[in-house]
């Protein structure tokens, strides 16, 4: 029975408004099956994989000042819209950026006073392969020691074009993780000072941290039981 | 190959058959380049076996004479692919991976990973208070681990054996109350999504009042051994300098941020984990060289013991508290036990799931064999490890396992400032600065 007299009215009580929604794939079914062998009667459940939304003015607390200083400083250093999207969730801001835009508003946001962002605690690649046309994700997270704040910068790029500007120049630290990233991802990063691989040897072929890149393995035997490589194990998607 | 071909001379046949000539050729132009450069410039491959380089790194140092003109890292050699690893287990099963990266401080590992689940589960309020105070207990006693094989080992290579020899007396001290409380010396996956895998063993604190009236008897002896050794101060002093800016331009943190005087520790700034509760001070130095680092890390074990004496005096008044999320569609379902064949399910807790509630074996099935789902999002909640920032990006689809895990580990940071540190410098100073870092490959590579 519900009670009319106390609706909640809290934003994560009401429904998110159209074009609110980032939905980024499909999961389908319950237990790894799929075909003749699934006997569970899951298989045709299908679920939509949704990402927290954009976020609504105000962000609350001292997000809507950072927002807003980005958004004035890299308006004056020629960024038409220097945040197309922003989210927040969890009380962690994330700054989507365009990646033509990125080396201008990284710049800004170590510069600028009100903003500051002295420490970049590196980049990072996800691999979201449905995403369609903005399959690879750069994320950076940038540390403010003067004002103790902590912000994420999210970059994508296609999988065909998988160019992303460098920030090197603005945060020397950036070069080994860029690297990283392109090592791990193939995220190519223009004016990269050396972008070469780092972790796998020079000759890798492929990109292990993608998603269509196999995990690898043998399968076990033990007490005359096999077990399959863990890529090949049922799996509760 | 055979004895007929030779692919770098040039050959003529005659009739006593074929006549290689391997005089003159390009040689002669890579000698002639060469002559008016430097006679004595020589490149040297340093490791990736060398003893004095933590492990597998390899410095590839361009010497003129015995001073470095060019140090770079090859690093590699460690990887891996435990992230990639860990988007194939359950998110409790990315514990028992994360724990094996840097292996000096495991759980710090484990910490920054929980933290960032707990983030993204939204429980981070509910985390039971002995598993939080247990926590800090065990990493600060990590700290002193870590710190100690840092100065031991950073000892070793200039020549100090005795700091080597003392340093993992004490070191095997704290792997000891690891044992007692965890099971495990290292590689421990304690720290779990919710809590701590089970609580403090009987007689635990008392082990660890005895070790902390210990250490304050031996830590003294590291102090009289070297802080006005004049040998020890010649080889540290000045060597390995960077100052606060050159560390925020390449992100180092930790000691050697601290070194420069600058007194930001993620303990005090942007505490965790009931951090801003107890009484302790952030140690710094202000003369930004390998000396400096070596002095903030044996202040910070002073301050290390004072928490570990706070937190085990909690505890005492925490006896039989809860050390894991009340949540049962998180909480790993059973508790630990000795069993006659070493750590195992307890009795009690089997015949509870086998005899006596359908339901707690239905959970416990689905916990273990499938384990809990994490909103989808993402989350990054750094920490202070013995080497700076350690941060894990979590990143989740709302699956069972993790869509992406990253480490961004302090010593693979921190390593890119070799070449700043010990360009210009003897080769002799290279492995005093690299040991100021304190890196670990196991971190640096993952």
């Amino acid at each position: 029975m519900t009670n009319n007299d106390h609706t909640d009215e809290t934003p994560e009580n009401l429904p998110a408004q159209s074009g609110e929604v980032h939905a980024v794939g499909v999961r389908q079914g319950m237990f790894g099956i799929h075909g003749t062998g699934d006997t569970s009667g899951y298989g045709g459940l299908t679920q939509p994989i949704v990402y927290p939304g954009e976020a609504q003015r105000p962000y609350g607390g001292w997000f809507d000042e950072v927002a807003d200083a980005l958004e004035q400083a890299a308006t004056a250093a020629g960024v038409e819209v220097a945040t197309p999207r922003v989210v927040v969730h969890r009380g962690e801001i994330t700054f989507h950026v365009r990646r033509e835009d990125l080396p201008v508003v990284a710049q800004v946001l170590r510069d600028e006073p009100r903003l500051r962002f002295e420490l970049c605690s590196g980049v990072n690649g996800v691999h979201y392969p449905a995403d369609t046309g903005a399959e690879l994700h750069a994320v950076y997270h940038l540390l403010s020691m003067t004002h103790n704040r902590r912000i994420r910068l999210e970059v994508s790029a296609p999988d065909a074009d998988p160019h992303i500007p460098s920030i090197v120049s603005t945060y020397p630290t950036n070069d080994w993780h860029e690297r990283e990233v392109f090592d791990m991802f193939g995220i190519v990063f223009d004016g990269h000072p050396a972008l070469t691989r780092i972790l796998m040897p020079d000759d890798w072929p492929g990109h292990p941290q993608r998603k269509d890149y196999p995990l690898g393995g043998i399968p076990v035997e033990y007490k005359g039981g096999t077990v399959p490589p863990p890529d090949q194990r049922r799996s509760y998607n | 190959m055979t004895a007929d071909q030779d692919l770098y001379a040039g050959s003529n046949e005659t009739t006593d058959g074929r006549v290689f000539t391997v005089t003159g050729q390009d040689w002669d132009s890579i000698v002639e380049g060469l002559a008016e450069d430097v006679d004595e410039r020589v490149v040297v491959n340093m490791g990736p076996q060398h003893p004095s380089t933590h492990g597998v790194l390899r410095l590839i140092l361009e010497l003129e004479g015995e001073t470095v003109t060019e140090a770079r890292c090859g690093i590699g050699y460690l990887h891996t692919g435990i992230e990639k690893n860990m988007e194939y287990r359950s998110w409790v099963q990315g514990v028992t991976f994360c724990t094996r990266m840097d292996y000096l401080s495991p759980f710090y590992n484990e910490m920054t990973y929980v933290l960032g689940v707990e983030r993204l589960l939204d429980i981070e309020d509910q985390i039971p208070e002995k598993a939080e105070v247990m926590r800090v207990l065990l990493m600060e006693l990590n700290r002193i681990s870590s710190h100690l094989v840092c100065i031991a080992t950073g000892g070793m290579e200039i020549g100090a054996l005795t700091v080597m020899t003392i340093g993992f007396r004490e070191r095997e001290l704290v792997l000891d109350l690891f044992e007692l409380i965890t099971g495990l010396r290292m590689n421990h996956a304690f720290i779990r999504p919710g809590g701590v895998a089970q609580d403090l063993p009987p007689g635990a604190l008392d082990e660890i009042r005895s070790f902390i009236a210990l250490m304050k008897k031996r830590l003294p002896e590291y102090a009289d051994l070297c802080n006005a050794n004049p040998i020890f101060k010649a080889r540290l002093e000045g060597v390995g300098h960077l100052d606060l800016e050159g560390c925020l331009a390449l992100g180092l943190t930790g000691p050697v941020l601290r070194s420069t005087g600058y007194p930001w520790d993620l303990r005090k700034t942007q505490p965790y984990s009931g951090y801003e509760t107890y009484d302790f001070d952030v140690q710094t130095w202000d003369t930004a060289d390998s000396y400096g680092r070596f002095r903030v890390r044996l202040a910070e074990m002073w301050e290390s013991l004072k928490i570990i004496e706070q937190a085990a005096d909690r505890l005492a008044k925490m006896d039989g508290a809860p050390v894991m999320v009340a949540d049962k569609k998180i909480a790993w379902p059973s508790q630990l036990a000795i069993g006659s064949d070493g750590m195992g399910n307890s009795l009690d807790h089997i015949r509870h799931i086998m005899g006596e509630s359908m339901e707690a074996l239905i959970h416990h099935f689905k916990l273990v064999t499938e384990g809990f789902r994490v909103p989808a999002g993402q989350a990054y909640v750094p920490i202070e490890s013995p080497r700076g920032e350690l941060g894990a990006h979590v990143v989740s689809d709302g699956g069972t396992r993790p869509f992406r895990a990253h480490f961004r580990d302090p010593s693979f940071t921190n390593l890119q400032a070799t070449s700043v540190m010990s360009e210009g410098g003897m080769v002799a100073d290279v492995i005093v600065a690299i040991a100021s870092i304190d890196p670990v490959m196991g971190g640096v590579d993952r």
